[in-house]
């Protein structure tokens, strides 16, 4: 046991300094609940900024900002770039996947280039489990690291959003039943969402899933497993859903997507059993007729495009705050 | 050069010796103990009180890396880092590059350890030609060639009927087989333990019965063909058992276990240390504990280094694409003997396990201080105290999750055949 406490304060020392500050953003495991609430907090401020005619605040102004994807993405990396952007902060975007790196220079390598032109964070995503974490361990300390999403691993600012997006329109942690739908053993979104809803303290928090979705030792992250859909959703404030991936509907771990929208799909029907006022959500890209129905997606307890939005805020608050700490720890330091 | 070695607890489990007395070594082999023999004139007198005396250390697996890898470690630095570690017989599997499925290949690794003059080096030949799984490896060649066993090494024989033809043809010259059990289409691509911890990094679990079921598929075939044996690396719990039961309804199986997997468990992958990437992986609590009984009992005669060094840049990547395997000859002794200071092994238990136990495995006349027997001897300061760090390990791999830690017992001096390999300089 000891041991265990020991990796997860080498863990949470990565991610915050010495006083609590944000230094990069990995993963929501080793996150305290202050420091989410503040990130919550912080996007809340910043919600209104895409409202004005003016969409920009100067907070980051004469910061470079480095979107370096490994792996394809659309939604992700438009909101990192349009959240930096209304921080005025200069954006770098590197589709690495068509870079040098396939070219075989190692992700060190790349790393060490990048930051010989003096960039200040890096938005990393990539397909391997742990890379934010390596390159936040190996980039120069001036330099912040925000998961843009690694592997199987960790989404953060996805999480996060869908926190927002929870507050919003439920309110308060403490009193919601919230279940997680789908392929959680492949997700990254999904662990994420249940470190933050575990440390955000909501009253439940319930996987729903084929036995061969659901990973080994999943209640060790205090979630209750439910393989029945019905029961699964019965009397729960938040349905969230997963994207089955195309590559997952067949072979040994699901017969078909047909079989699996039978089971496992969101219908107006098969919401019954959650509370009337339940919201459902989806970190997109939908697969209508797969996860959900079209009526459920776009029906009135969707809050699935509101997400989108929410996903500037959060990641605005994000990176101000890491780019912050490390201001704030060199004037200390100065 | 005649030597006395005096005041030693000496431990000689192969002889159930465990005394404070004095050793004479002269012509290369063990010719006391307790009394010198007539006529013998002590031309070097050692006063080793205070300290313990063993066999030589017998390491079933030591990647050595030549040929084919140069760049991460050679036969001269791993041999080198063995002597200082008290270790006079290294095994080094087949999977070199080329795999030793000729006699050249095992001859060249004998004439480079026979260059080096630090440690015996031993080699398994294959047991598929270049590791294939499908066509036999020339056994019978390789065993003139002098490798002590076969071994498919950490490439799998998924087709059943290779696996049971191969162990049929090894029976035939006598040749124990030495297999990495595991389901190959269970453990492929896939990265740590099927636990908590994979699930936490959303890293690919290996499951437990990816070695179980490896493990029964052997023991099946063992008892059909007769064929002798070693389960490498055991890293599971119920796999233990299994070989404990098969042992004791007569089928000549043995086992050994990597001292990594006796010290940490899964926890230690944190998050994503690349040098607790290791194959088997570690698992959890429940498996260390039974592996370690399994060693107190004697169904896992043999503790090994699973030595695997590698260069820097083998573990500078995402933890999923960084080589798995871990340094191991510098610690091992001491590693050791951290069990016997946690009263999780006796000594003498922990002793064995380093000397007649993988000698048993080998078939060789090693790991005892019989009179007679070749003096490849260890002695220890069992006190001395010391960190296992970049500046102290000797292997050119520093790649370990035990680096920083403080270990206990330290070698004073290491013989091969009665030669001195290591002597540290006296304080």
């Amino acid at each position: 046991m000891k041991k265990t406490r020991e990796m997860r304060s080498s863990a949470e020392s990565l991610q915050v300094d010495a006083h609590g500050r944000l230094k990069h953003f990995l993963s929501i495991d080793g996150l305290d609940r202050g420091l989410l609430i503040s990130i919550l907090d912080t996007a809340e401020s910043f919600a209104g900024v895409g409202e004005r005619a003016i969409k920009k605040v100067p907070l980051l102004r004469g910061k470079t900002i480095v979107n370096l994807f490994f792996e394809p993405s659309t939604r992700t990396r438009t909101t990192f770039e349009l959240a930096a952007k209304r921080l005025s902060a200069d954006v770098l975007n590197i589709n690495a996947t068509t870079s040098s790196t396939t070219k075989g220079e190692s992700l060190l390598d790349t790393l060490r280039t990048l930051e010989a032109m003096h960039c200040d964070m890096f938005v990393v995503r990539h397909a391997q489990s742990g890379a934010a974490h390596f390159i936040a361990r190996h980039a120069a300390p001036h330099i912040s690291v925000i998961n843009g999403g690694d592997g199987r691993h960790a989404h953060p600012t996805q999480a996060m959003l869908d926190m927002f997006t929870i507050r919003r329109h439920k309110g308060e942690f403490a009193s919601l039943k919230v279940a997680i739908v789908g392929d959680v053993a492949h997700s990254r979104v999904a662990r994420s969402q249940i470190h933050a809803l575990v440390t955000l303290g909501a009253a439940e928090v319930r996987i729903v899933a084929p036995r061969t979705l659901v990973p080994p030792g999943v209640e060790s992250m205090g979630v209750t497993v439910y393989n029945d859909l019905h029961t699964g959703l019965a009397d729960v404030d938040v349905v969230i859903l997963l994207r089955l991936q195309n590559e997952r509907m067949q072979g040994a771990l699901l017969p078909s997507s047909h079989e699996y929208f039978q089971y496992y799909g969101v219908t107006e029907e098969k919401l019954a059993p959650a509370k009337p006022d339940a919201i459902v959500m989806h970190p997109g890209p939908l697969n209508r007729g797969v996860e959900i129905d079209s009526d459920v997606a776009d029906g009135s307890r969707s809050v699935i495009l509101r997400q989108v939005g929410y996903g500037i805020a959060i990641r605005m608050a994000v990176m101000s705050m890491a780019i912050g700490s490390h201001a704030a720890a060199e004037r200390e330091d100065g | 050069m005649r030597v006395r070695i005096a005041g030693a607890r000496v431990v000689d489990p192969a002889n159930s010796v465990d005394a404070i007395t004095d050793v004479f070594i002269a012509d290369g082999c063990v010719q006391g103990i307790g009394n010198a023999p007539d006529g013998f004139e002590i031309e070097r007198d050692l006063d080793a009180t205070g300290q313990i005396l063993i066999p030589g250390i017998v390491d079933l697996r030591a990647r050595l890396r030549e040929p084919g890898a140069e760049h991460k470690a050679t036969i001269a630095s791993e041999t080198r880092a063995a002597a200082r570690g008290g270790i006079t017989t290294l095994c080094c599997p087949p999977d070199t590059d080329p795999v030793i499925d000729t006699p050249a290949v095992a001859e060249l690794i004998h004439q480079r350890a026979a260059e080096s003059r630090l440690a015996r080096v031993e080699v398994l030949g294959a047991l598929t030609r270049n590791l294939d799984g499908r066509n036999l490896a020339e056994m019978g060649a390789l065993k003139e060639a002098g490798c002590l066993g076969v071994s498919n090494a950490l490439a799998p024989v998924t087709d059943t009927e290779v696996m049971l033809r191969a162990m049929e043809y090894a029976g035939t010259f006598g040749l124990t087989v030495f297999v990495h059990a595991e389901d190959a289409r269970l453990a492929d691509g896939r990265l740590v333990h099927d636990g908590p911890v994979a699930t936490r990094l959303g890293l690919a679990g290996i499951p437990e019965i990816a070695e179980t079921i490896g493990v029964a598929r052997e023991l099946l075939l063992v008892e059909q063909t007769g064929t002798r044996v070693h389960f490498c690396h055991l890293s599971t719990g119920p796999a233990v058992d299994m070989v404990r039961d098969a042992r004791s309804h007569g089928l000549p199986v043995s086992a050994d276990v990597a001292i990594h997997q006796l010290l940490l468990t899964e926890s230690d992958v944190g998050s994503f240390e690349a040098n607790a990437h290791v194959r088997p992986p570690l698992r959890s609590l429940d498996d260390q504990a039974r592996l370690r009984a399994g060693v107190r009992a004697g169904v896992i005669g043999s503790i090994c280094s699973d030595h695997q060094p590698h260069e820097l840049d083998a573990k500078l990547n995402p933890f999923p694409e960084t080589e798995p395997g871990i340094s191991s000859l510098d610690g091992l002794l001491a590693l050791v003997l951290d069990l016997v200071d946690a009263k999780e092994l006796t000594l003498v238990q922990a002793v064995a396990a380093l000397t007649s136990g993988p000698a048993a495995a080998l078939g060789v006349e090693r790991g005892t201080l019989g009179v007679g027997a070749a003096a490849d001897v260890c002695l220890f300061d069992p006190d001395e105290q010391w960190t296992l760090d970049d500046a102290s390990m000797l292997s050119r791999g520093h790649n370990t999750p035990f680096k920083g830690r403080n270990l206990k017992g330290r070698v004073r001096i290491c013989m091969v055949d009665g030669r001195v390999v290591f002597e540290a300089p006296s304080a």
